[in-house]
């Protein structure tokens, strides 16, 4: 472990938003709210933010993302990636391990260039949470720390930040910073220690689940349609808990020609399975018409299909669907403890 | 980037043929531009695309054993790609990516009889296995088939169909939900689940086929278990709203209290005995 002054650590960041070829993206303030955005000065850069609007995917998977350009007169195709190398700054370890859940997405059946590339592109640089949002419930989703998914993992130890290395992308990044970067002491170490394990108290959400029971709690619910209905009775089916989440990544392909109508782009656009028309078919037919039924699809994606796939369960407890959500019917730690109270 | 890395850049593909088949449903040859076999398995889909317009799953309707190289598509013009596919002329380019999905399974089917129910539309699919089983017809035993449509004016593949007819070797019927006083149809008429008690089956070797629109499966299959056939006996063709062909993009999951599927890589094609758990499947 090392350790960089605050000082220091904000020349570097400006050393790095002059100097560096890379994007440098981090955490600043939007109206009263946090965003991931592009840094201008290191003083912008808020590393004591409890939860972002969306989550870093938008640099992985953008909201609008190329595939491929078309002339239209030629009837021609090209493939284009549209990769803007980046430093992003600020990542919380429920985010990290969120982005490692969609490594695995995309680099599963087909490898996708266009995620990858994007991915392979950008350093990603942790922060410990200094706070946390009311709504997240991170520590019982076991997200609130992480050992894996950086490259570089900073911790507030006061006038200092302790740094771990994660990769060889962190140590070369953070050989930029040159004899800034110092050793860490004993004391401070401990500090790191402390700063961890002092975190789960800072959480407000009163969990009654474990996450690993999640897979089967929720197959038990499948069919209990009375539970589904009456927690999405009041869903406006606006899709913000698709779009706030690390970890929803579905999405529709569409052409959009540009105004001289001979040239054109293939976009990937986020999608949102809460929906309506995400799952119609020709001849008017929808396979999840009802929207109890699109709310359960979302848990079951989260709780127990991924697990099944991956191994993971795919809610890192952010909070940002519960935080988002207008009508406030998305709290996935309000479902969890009603199935979890119902059948204990 | 490379446009083989890409797996979104579609392949050229000229129309070398273009037929109407029903009012609103065309048929479409098309030929590889660089010349290649499109390499389909009976049962699989592309995703056709018409650059400004968008892309669209669409089932290959030719076997593998006709017409090499080029292949077919039966498209109803009913979204914004099928209707501007259905302005295209013979001679002009779309583009092609694939073919995706699991198809039939024809080793499995080999050597048992097979009983096909096409509805409508569902035709499209089942015809690149018919097809392909009357190319290897020493390698299939009874062949029956079941084709209903809403009004003769829909069936399509006239020619095929009273070749069908015609051939000793195969058991075919056709109904229609309803025929105009002024129409001459020698077909039955009446829904398709009405032809099924018709149909000699061998629990032990028949192998049922099915493919058509989502309300008519519940009813064949009710039929069939009426026949007493075995489930895992029973295939199905489901149709999904693939937008990347690839297991990503979410929109073709079929979910289940167990597990979730993924119509564009777990299928289009599933036997029944593994999808009848899934409450989405049909």
């Amino acid at each position: 472990m090392k350790a960089i002054n605050k000082n220091d650590f904000s020349e570097f960041v400006d050393d790095l938003i002059e100097n560096d070829d890379r994007e440098v993206v981090g955490v600043q303030t939007k109206s009263n709210e946090f965003a991931f955005d592009p840094l201008k000065s290191a003083e912008d850069l808020r590393l004591d933010y409890d939860v972002t609007i969306l989550p870093p995917k938008k640099y992985f998977m953008p909201q609008r993302e190329t595939l491929v350009e078309y002339n239209l007169n030629e009837g021609e195709t090209t493939p284009v990636n549209q990769v803007v190398p980046r430093i992003i700054m600020g990542i919380h370890p429920y985010d990290l391990v969120a982005i490692e859940q969609m490594d695995k997405v995309f680099e599963d059946t087909h490898e996708d260039p266009y995620y990858l590339e994007k991915r392979r592109q950008s350093v990603l640089v942790g922060v410990n949470m200094a706070n946390v949002s009311d709504r997240s419930f991170a520590h019982t989703m076991g997200t609130a720390t992480t050992d894996t998914g950086y490259d570089i993992m900073l911790t507030d130890i006061g006038d200092r930040y302790a740094i771990e290395v994660g990769s060889s992308k962190g140590s070369n990044l953070l050989e930029k910073a040159g004899q800034a970067v110092d050793d860490i002491t004993t004391d401070e170490i401990r500090k790191v220690k402390q700063f961890k394990e002092e975190l789960p108290k800072k959480f407000k959400k009163d969990t009654k689940f474990d996450p690993f029971e999640l897979p089967s709690l929720l197959k038990n619910y499948y069919e209990n349609d009375e539970f589904w209905e009456e927690n999405a009775e009041d869903c406006l089916s606006c899709g913000t808990c698709n779009l706030v989440c690390p970890t929803c990544y579905c999405f529709d392909v569409q052409d959009v020609n540009d105004i001289s109508l001979s040239e054109g782009e293939r976009l990937r656009t986020w999608d949102g399975c809460m929906l309506e028309a995400f799952a119609e078919v020709a001849g008017d037919e929808n396979f999840r018409e009802e929207k109890a039924a699109r709310y359960r699809h979302r848990y079951m994606r989260k709780g127990r299909y991924m697990y099944n796939r991956f191994g993971d369960i795919a809610c890192v407890g952010c909070g940002r669907c519960s935080e988002q959500c207008l009508p406030d019917i998305a709290d996935p730690v309000e479902v969890f403890n009603q199935m979890k109270e119902g059948t204990s | 980037m490379n446009a083989e890395d890409s797996l979104y850049n579609p392949q050229e593909a000229r129309i070398i043929g273009k037929r109407k088949l029903t009012d609103d449903t065309k048929l479409f040859e098309l030929e590889l531009e660089n010349g290649e076999r499109l390499n389909q398995e009976p049962g699989q889909f592309v995703e056709l695309s018409i650059p400004g317009v968008g892309e669209a799953p669409i089932s290959v309707t030719s076997s593998p054993t006709r017409g090499l190289p080029s292949f077919e598509l039966c498209v109803r013009a009913v979204g914004n790609v099928t209707n501007a596919l259905h302005e295209k002329s013979i001679g002009s380019t779309v583009g092609i990516r694939g073919p995706y999905g699991e198809g039939f399974p024809t080793e499995e089917l080999q050597g048992q009889d097979l009983l096909f129910i096409a509805g409508g539309l569902g035709i499209a699919p089942l015809r690149s296995l018919i097809n392909y089983v009357l190319d290897k017809r020493d390698e299939y035993n009874d062949i029956n088939i079941l084709y209903g449509c809403k009004r003769p004016c829909e069936q399509m593949f006239d020619d095929e169909v009273n070749h069908w007819a015609r051939r000793q070797d195969i058991y075919h019927e056709a109904t229609v939900d309803f025929c105009p006083d002024n129409v001459c149809w020698g077909g039955n008429i009446g829904v398709i689940t009405e032809l099924i008690p018709g149909v000699d089956i061998d629990l032990d070797n028949t192998y049922a086929v099915v493919c058509g629109p989502p309300v008519m499966y519940q009813f064949v299959l009710e039929e069939l278990d009426k026949k007493e056939l075995p489930h895992e006996h029973i295939y199905l063709s489901l149709e999904r709203r693939m937008k990347c062909g690839l297991g990503k993009c979410g929109h073709c999951q079929i979910n289940g209290a167990e597990e979730v599927l993924y119509a564009c890589q777990d299928g289009p094609v599933f036997n029944y005995e593994r999808v009848k758990g899934f409450e989405e499947a049909v």
